[in-house]
C-alpha cells in the first residue's frame, strides 16, 4: 500500500496512524452507539476536545514541515490557522440564513447590527460549500506566497523572519478586530446553526466532523512525508542545514522555501476550517502573536523535524493546557513557559527524541 | 584515481560545451574587478584569464582578497566595477549563484562545507547534475546510471565505506574531499577550489592533489591555498594575488625567485 511505503521506516508514524484509526472507529461508537451509562461511553464534550487537539495537531505538523525540516522559524502560522477558520466561519454564518436574531434572509446578524444595507463582496460566493473550500485553501496559501516571496526573495532568515512573521499575525488581528472590515470584529463569528444542511451541535455532525479530522491529519501526516522523503525533502534539509552552499549546487533557494512555506501554510488553513466548526466561534484573538508561538512550543516539546513528535507534543502540550487551565489557570504560562525551557535545555529533541533513545539503547 | 581518467567523468564536460564559447581558449575573464566593503577595498582592478583545462594555482598572503575573488565569479558579491565572463558569452554579473552553478562553475568553500545531517551518499546525490527546479525534485528518482556516478566519485574521494555515515561524522580531511566529489557530481567546466588541504595529513594532501591533477585538461580548476609544498607539487601557472590585485604571475620557480613576493611574504617594504 501506498502510506505502507512511506512510514516503512517511521514507528512514530505508523503508531500516530494505528491509533488515528482506533480512534476514527472507536470515537463515534463509544460515542453514539454505547449507552451513556457505560463506561465505555464518551461524552461529546470529549470528542470536540479530541477533535479540537487533532487540528491543533495538523497546524503543528505544518510548523514542523517549515520549521523542522526546511528551518523557516514561522511565529505567524496561527495567522493561516485563522484564515481557515475565517473561510469556513463566513460559510457557516450564511447557512444561518432568516435563523439570526434579526432575521434577515442574506447579511449575518452582526453586518445588520451595524446597519449595512448590502453583503461586502467578499462575502459572495460564501453561501456555496465548494467556494468556501476553495478559499479555505487559496487565501492563505496566496498570502503565504506574496509574503515567502517578498520575504525570501530578500533572503530574510532566522530571528528577522520570525519577527516578520509575527508582525504578520499581529497586523491581521489588528485588521480583523475593526468592525468595517466585515468579519464581525471584536466578536468574530458564531451562532452557527447547520453545516451542508446537518446541524452542527448534533452528536453525529460531531462525530462525523472528528473523523474528518483523524483524516486530515492522516493525509497531511502522508503528504508531509511524502515530500520529506522525497529528493525534495532533502534539499530542503539541505537548506536549513547550509543554504549557501545549496545555492552554490544549483537549487534556488527561495523556491523550494516558498513551495514548502505555501504548501504548510495551506495544511495550517485546512486545519483551521476543521477547527471553526467543532468550537463553533472563530474571533480575531485566534491571530494573536502568543497562539502562533505556541504551536512553536508544540513542536519543540514533541520534537522537531521528525513529523510525529510535532503531532505528539501538540496534543500533549494541548491535554495539559485543558487539564492545567481547568484545574490551576493561574499556573498555565508559567508551565507552558517551563515545559518550553525544559525540552530546549534537556531533550533537544523533544520527547520523541526520549523514545528513540531508549530504542537505540535497546539494541 | 586513474579510475577517475578512464570512465564516465571523462565524458563530462561534453554535456555542457554547448553551453560555454571557449574558442579563443579562455574559459574566464575577469577585468578590472572592484571591490570594496565599507570603504575598504578587498579587491583592486583585478585582472585575471583562465584557459579551457588549465589548472591555476592562486595564492597570496591572509585577506588578499582570493575568496572575495571567488564570490564575485560565483555571484555571492557583485563587484563595484568590472566585467565577469564565462566563455566567450555568458556574463555572470547577471546570473545569480544558482544559474552560476547551473552553467558549469562550482566551487568548494574555503570552510568545508557539507550537509552534516545527511549521509554521504545523499550529499553526492543532491549536487548532481540534473534537473535542479521544486517539481522535478519533488518527483526525482535515481536511474541505474547516476547510482553508478555516484559510486564512481565514492571511489573517487575514498568515501566508499563512508557511503551511509552522516557527513557530519567524517574527519576534516574527508569533509574537504566529499565536498570536492561534490563538486565533480555537478560535472563543471570549472571549478574553484578554495584551500583544499587545510587540516589534511601529509598523505591526504597527496593525495588530494593527484585528484586535482586528474582533472586537468577536463576541467578547468582554480586552486587558492596556502601550502606551498603543496602548490609546487601541482602547479603550473601561480598567480600572486596581493591587496586586492595580481602581483606577479608564472611558474612556481619564478615566482620564489621573485623579490616582490619575498617581500609581500616576509612583510618588509623597501
Ligand atoms: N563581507 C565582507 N565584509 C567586509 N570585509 C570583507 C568581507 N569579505 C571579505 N572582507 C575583507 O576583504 C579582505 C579580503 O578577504 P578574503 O577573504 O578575500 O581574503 P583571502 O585572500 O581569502 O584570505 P585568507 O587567506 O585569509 O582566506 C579581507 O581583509 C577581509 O577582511
Ligand atoms: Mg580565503
Amino acid at each position: 500500500m501506498f502510506s505502507r511505503g512511506l512510514l516503512k521506516n517511521d514507528l512514530g508514524g505508523r503508531v500516530i496512524f494505528y491509533l488515528l484509526a482506533a480512534a476514527a472507529i472507536l470515537v463515534p461508537l463509544c460515542n453514539l452507539v454505547v449507552p451513556e451509562t457505560s463506561v465505555f461511553y464518551l461524552s461529546s464534550y470529549t470528542v470536540t476536545l479530541v477533535g479540537k487537539y487533532l487540528t491543533y495537531a495538523l497546524l503543528a505538523l505544518a510548523l514542523d514541515l517549515v520549521w523542522g525540516y526546511c528551518g523557516i522559524l514561522s511565529l505567524g502560522h496561527g495567522a493561516f490557522f485563522a484564515l481557515g477558520g475565517y473561510s469556513m466561519g463566513m460559510y457557516l454564518m450564511r447557512q444561518i440564513g432568516e435563523r439570526g436574531v434579526y432575521g434577515h434572509p442574506v447579511l449575518p446578524d452582526f453586518m445588520v447590527f451595524l446597519n449595512w444595507k448590502e453583503l461586502p463582496w467578499y462575502w459572495y460566493g460564501f453561501d456555496q460549500f465548494w467556494f468556501a473550500m476553495l478559499m479555505v485553501v487559496l487565501v492563505p496559501t496566496l498570502l503565504a506566497f506574496v509574503f515567502g516571496w517578498l520575504a525570501f526573495r530578500s533572503r530574510v532568515t532566522g530571528v528577522y523572519l520570525a519577527i516578520i512573521t509575527q508582525a504578520l499575525t499581529y497586523a491581521l488581528m489588528l485588521a480583523f478586530f475593526l468592525n468595517e472590515m466585515g468579519f464581525g470584529g471584536n466578536n468574530g463569528l458564531t451562532d452557527f446553526k447547520d453545516i451542508l444542511g446537518f446541524n452542527i451541535q448534533s452528536d453525529a455532525t460531531r462525530v462525523v466532523i472528528f473523523v474528518l479530522s483523524c483524516a486530515a491529519l492522516a493525509a497531511g501526516y502522508l503528504a508531509c512525508r511524502y515530500i520529506v522523503e522525497s529528493k525534495l525533502g532533502r534539499v530542503v534539509l539541505a537548506v536549513r542545514d547550509a543554504e549557501d552552499r545549496t545555492r552554490f549546487i544549483g537549487y534556488r533557494v527561495e523556491r523550494f522555501k516558498l513551495w514548502i512555506f505555501v504548501f504548510s501554510a495551506a495544511l495550517a488553513s485546512i486545519a483551521g476550517a476543521l477547527y471553526v466548526p467543532q468550537v463553533g466561534i472563530i474571533n480575531p484573538g485566534e491571530f494573536a502573536p502568543l497562539n502562533s508561538i505556541e504551536v512553536v512550543i508544540w513542536v519543540a516539546v514533541g520534537g522537531r523535524g521528525t513529523l510525529y513528535g510535532a503531532i505528539a507534543g501538540a496534543f500533549l502540550v494541548n491535554y495539559s493546557k485543558t487539564f492545567l487551565t481547568g484545574s490551576l489557570p493561574e499556573i498555565w504560562l508559567f508551565a507552558l513557559g517551563g515545559m518550553f525551557v525544559l525540552s530546549t535545555v534537556f531533550l533537544p529533541k523533544g520527547l520523541v527524541g526520549l523514545f528513540s533513545k531508549a530504542g537505540k539503547e535497546d539494541g | 584515481m586513474s579510475k577517475l581518467l578512464g570512465s564516465r567523468l571523462d565524458r563530462m564536460p561534453d554535456s555542457i560545451e554547448a553551453g560555454v564559447d571557449t574558442r579563443h581558449g579562455q574559459v574566464l575573464y575577469l577585468e578590472n574587478i572592484n571591490v570594496s566593503f565599507d570603504g575598504f577595498q578587498a579587491l583592486k582592478d583585478l585582472n585575471l584569464y583562465i584557459e579551457e583545462g588549465e589548472l591555476r594555482c592562486i595564492i597570496g598572503p591572509n585577506g588578499a582578497g582570493k575568496t572575495t575573488m571567488m564570490d564575485v565569479i560565483t555571484g555571492k558579491t557583485r563587484p563595484d566595477t568590472g566585467t565577469v565572463f564565462f566563455g566567450q558569452l555568458i556574463d555572470l554579473l547577471k546570473m545569480d549563484e544558482p544559474s552560476i552553478a547551473q552553467a558549469g562553475i562550482c566551487r568548494k568553500f574555503q570552510k568545508p562545507t557539507v550537509f552534516e545531517y545527511q549521509t554521504v551518499f545523499n550529499n553526492l546525490e543532491l549536487s548532481m547534475r540534473t534537473n535542479k527546479n521544486v517539481w522535478s525534485t519533488l518527483f526525482a528518482s535515481l536511474s541505474g546510471e547516476q547510482l553508478d556516478l555516484i559510486d564512481e566519485i565514492l571511489e573517487t574521494i575514498g568515501l566508499v565505506g563512508q557511503r551511509k555515515s552522516l557527513a557530519g561524522s567524517l574527519s576534516h580531511g574527508q569533509k574537504q574531499w566529499l565536498e570536492i566529489g561534490m563538486l565533480l557530481m555537478q560535472q563543471p567546466k570549472l571549478l574553484l577550489v578554495d584551500e583544499p588541504v587545510a587540516g589534511m595529513t601529509h598523505q591526504e594532501t597527496e593525495r588530494t592533489a593527484e585528484l586535482l591533477l586528474a582533472l586537468e585538461g577536463k576541467h578547468s580548476v582554480v586552486v587558492v591555498e596556502h601550502d606551498m609544498e603543496f602548490v609546487r607539487s601541482i602547479s603550473r601557472k601561480v598567480t600572486v594575488l596581493h591587496e586586492g590585485s595580481v602581483l606577479v604571475e608564472g611558474t612556481m620557480d619564478q615566482i620564489q625567485n621573485d623579490r616582490r613576493v619575498a617581500e609581500v611574504y616576509l612583510g618588509t617594504l623597501c
